[in-house]
């Protein structure tokens, strides 16, 4: 048995050393990172999310985006991030302070979101964009969630969300196509996607990546 | 370590057993059929149910309106759902096959309270159907391998916490005086999982750390469970059954020790390089790539081992089934490995991260290393377990052609997609449109190979119940077997 106790030892010590230097140490680390209060501006950053992007967050979750969007901008010179205008900077650990659950993605079947919201502000175009992707971009590769949207009959008013949709794709004459909750959840959650502070941080590693021309030191 | 007998083979212990030792491993053997056969015909339907889901999914990633407007077949659900199939469904029953059967020979020890087992298996299966199914209702997580929702989460580990220290009774009741090397794989796998397992739970939902440390956890969890248990456990089958199966000793084995220390200890640590880029501490996935690089050290000395000692054997190639399967096994290891620190390099992973070269990866490693082993060892074993030939040995050559094609297609179509949607992602000049009809054809490829692999495990799984049915209905052990029920009920 004293070989079993050796070999459990080792198994031990390299499981306990893997933990410590990964993951607890990097827990107190991270504990460290504080929100950043700009005086200018009266504001700490980042700025709290609310309810109604966390709902349209789990809905993102649920769903499953994660398995073709990613949410971190690359620093530049490392990939095409910035060239393809998902971010003026790179993404910082202080950005996902507040984000209960840390959605960073591995694959990129369609663009980065972290700062989708700067480029489509209005939650109106990701409605369109979730009802039928190709309302937007007659190519798109993505998917269509028509099940977050409601086809039913007018009855009185037409309801003030009704999507305005072309002839090709609107319901038959008395009908309309309504975004569920979750869907609204989610529109909200994607237009409002968007880190544009720029913390000190950020200011360093871009006059550092600037001045050796995106290589790394 | 230094102790290690030099010239010791799996066969030491067991094989050909003469006269009382003949009898005795029958009596293992029996002591172990039950709860085996159990995880085996779990494994199975998993294995089935994961190759639809991957089918689907594979399918929607050419053509994205397939089942697009069925909720619960979204991509991103299909996917999840097919993925965490393979990994807790077949993979982990699969993986509890292989334990319970090397563990049980190499300590010579019989399986205690078998019952208890049985118990714990069905819990097991029980959080994995909830899991699963929870993924397409849409409880998934969205943390990579770990999408399992919350709620299944407690019945897997305490299943698992069971069925891990059975294992470990297993073996500490052995009388059998040598540790293999097979056994230090299964006893590090054995560890590494719960360890894993309980402090993702933990740092991830349960008490959720800050910002990107989770991010960190989830790598580290991934890669752990991918190489510390998958990749370990198919490696102690190989250690166990390239000598048994060839008759000839492992080549170099006063390596092995240092090739599993050198394997444990950068694995532990070479997750965090898919991180590179990632807004995470810079010397985490720093610690990442070396230790990546570091990897080549045990596939070095792993390969010494293995591939002389096949070279030595051979011929039994021509005869053996099983040892086809792990020869796939032991190659997909190799290149499985060296992509990974290839990829992990920077100036690779420039192009290779966020791509389809990360799902080949996947493919390599749940597929070609572990399943291909898998599938090896369940041929030799289950015969041994029901104590009759395979009902068809046609069944077999076409499930091992079909696997092997399949992988080779999924894994061929998937890297060199990965490749050139890699490349068009960094050409900011390149849209997505583009992109997608680029990597399209390469997606083609990976569907075709899906629909090889779900052809193979059709033939395996014709084999699998028909065995099973004939020896549950035909003979003495059926009455072993529905024995078993009330006891069950009993423990309950």
């Amino acid at each position: 048995m004293n070989r079993f106790s050796l070999i459990f030892l080792g198994i031990f010590a390299i499981a306990a050393l893997s933990w410590s230097s990964l993951v607890f140490s990097n827990q107190r680390a991270y504990g460290a990172i504080t929100a950043h209060y700009d005086e200018n501006e009266g504001k700490a950053f980042p700025q709290p999310i609310p309810g109604l992007a966390q709902r349209g967050k789990l809905v993102y979750q649920d769903l499953g985006c994660a398995a073709c969007h990613t949410q971190q901008v690359r620093r530049p010179g490392f990939g095409a991030d910035q060239g393809r205008g998902w971010g003026e900077r790179q993404s910082v650990a202080r950005d996902y302070l507040y984000e209960g659950r840390v959605l960073l993605g591995a694959m990129r079947l369609g663009p980065d979101l972290r700062n989708v919201g700067a480029r489509q502000a209005d939650p109106v175009w990701h409605l369109q964009h979730l009802y039928d992707p190709t309302l937007v971009n007659a190519d798109s590769a993505m998917p269509a969630y028509r099940f977050l949207f409601e086809t039913r009959q007018i009855i009185g008013q037409p309801s003030a969300k009704a999507l305005t949709l072309p002839a090709s794709h609107a319901p038959q004459a008395g009908y309309e196509v309504v975004p569920t909750e979750r869907a609204q959840a989610l529109a909200y959650y994607l237009a409002n996607l968007n880190d544009a502070y720029a913390y000190p941080e950020t200011n360093n590693v871009y006059v550092e990546a600037a001045s050796t021309e995106g290589e790394q030191k | 370590m230094a102790s290690a007998p030099r010239t010791a083979t799996a066969a030491d212990s067991s094989a050909q057993p003469s006269g009382a030792g003949r009898a005795e491993q029958a009596a293992i053997d029996a002591s172990a059929r039950g709860p085996v056969l159990l995880f085996l015909v779990s494994a199975l339907g998993w294995l089935l149910i994961a190759s639809g889901l991957t089918l689907i999914s594979s399918i929607q990633l050419h053509s994205p309106t397939f089942l697009a407007d069925c909720a619960w077949l979204t991509y991103g659900r299909s996917q999840a759902a097919g993925l965490n199939a393979a990994i807790y469904g077949w993979g982990f029953n699969a993986s509890f096959v292989l334990v319970f059967w090397l563990m049980a020979r190499l300590s010579q020890a019989a399986l205690r309270v078998p019952s208890v087992l049985i118990v714990a298996g069905l819990f097991w299966n029980v959080g994995v159907t909830l899991g699963v199914g929870g993924i397409l209702a849409g409880d998934s997580t969205s943390v990579p391998w770990l999408e399992i929702p919350t709620y299944a989460a407690p019945l897997l580990f305490v299943a698992y916490a069971l069925i891990g220290a059975w294992a470990i009774v297993t073996f500490s009741s052995g009388r059998s005086g040598r540790i293999f090397a097979s056994q230090w794989y299964l006893l590090a796998a054995l560890f590494w999982f719960p360890w894993l397992y309980s402090v993702a739970q933990v740092v991830l939902f349960l008490e959720p750390a800050r910002g990107t440390s989770q991010s960190v956890v989830a790598a580290w969890y991934a890669h752990g469970v991918s190489s510390l248990w998958f990749t370990a456990i198919a490696l102690a089958a190989i250690y166990y059954f390239l000598p048994k199966i060839t008759g000839k000793v492992v080549r170099h084995y006063d390596l092995a020790a240092l090739g599993f220390w050198t394997f444990l200890m950068f694995s532990a640590f070479a997750g965090t390089a898919s991180l590179v880029g990632s807004p995470v501490p810079a010397w985490t996935t720093a610690a990442g790539v070396g230790s990546s690089l570091f990897l080549i050290v045990p596939v070095i000395i792993i390969g010494l081992n293995h591939f002389p000692t096949l070279a030595a054997g051979a011929a039994a190639l021509k005869q053996s089934t099983s040892l086809r399967f792990i020869l796939v096994g032991m190659i997909s290891f190799t290149v499985s490995t060296l992509t990974w620190i290839v990829t992990s390099l920077q100036s690779i992973a420039v192009t290779t991260q966020f791509t389809l070269v990360g799902s080949a990866q996947t493919q390599a490693v749940l597929y070609g290393v572990f399943s291909m082993v898998a599938f090896g060892a369940i041929y030799f074993l289950a015969p041994r377990l029901a104590q009759r030939e395979w009902p068809s040995l046609a069944l077999i050559g076409a499930h091992f052609w079909a696997s092997t094609a399949g992988l080779i297609l999924c894994v061929a179509g998937l890297l060199l997609g990965g490749l050139a949607q890699g490349a068009a992602l960094n050409n900011p000049e390149v849209s997505f449109s583009a992109i997608a009809g680029t990597i399209s054809p390469y997606l083609f490829v990976n569907s075709l190979g899906v629909i090889l692999l779900a052809i193979g495990h059709l033939a395996f799984a014709v084999n699998v119940v028909r065995l099973v049915l004939q020896t549950v209905l035909c003979s003495a052990p059926a009455a072993d077997l529905f024995r078993e029920a009330p006891s069950l009920e009993a423990a309950r």
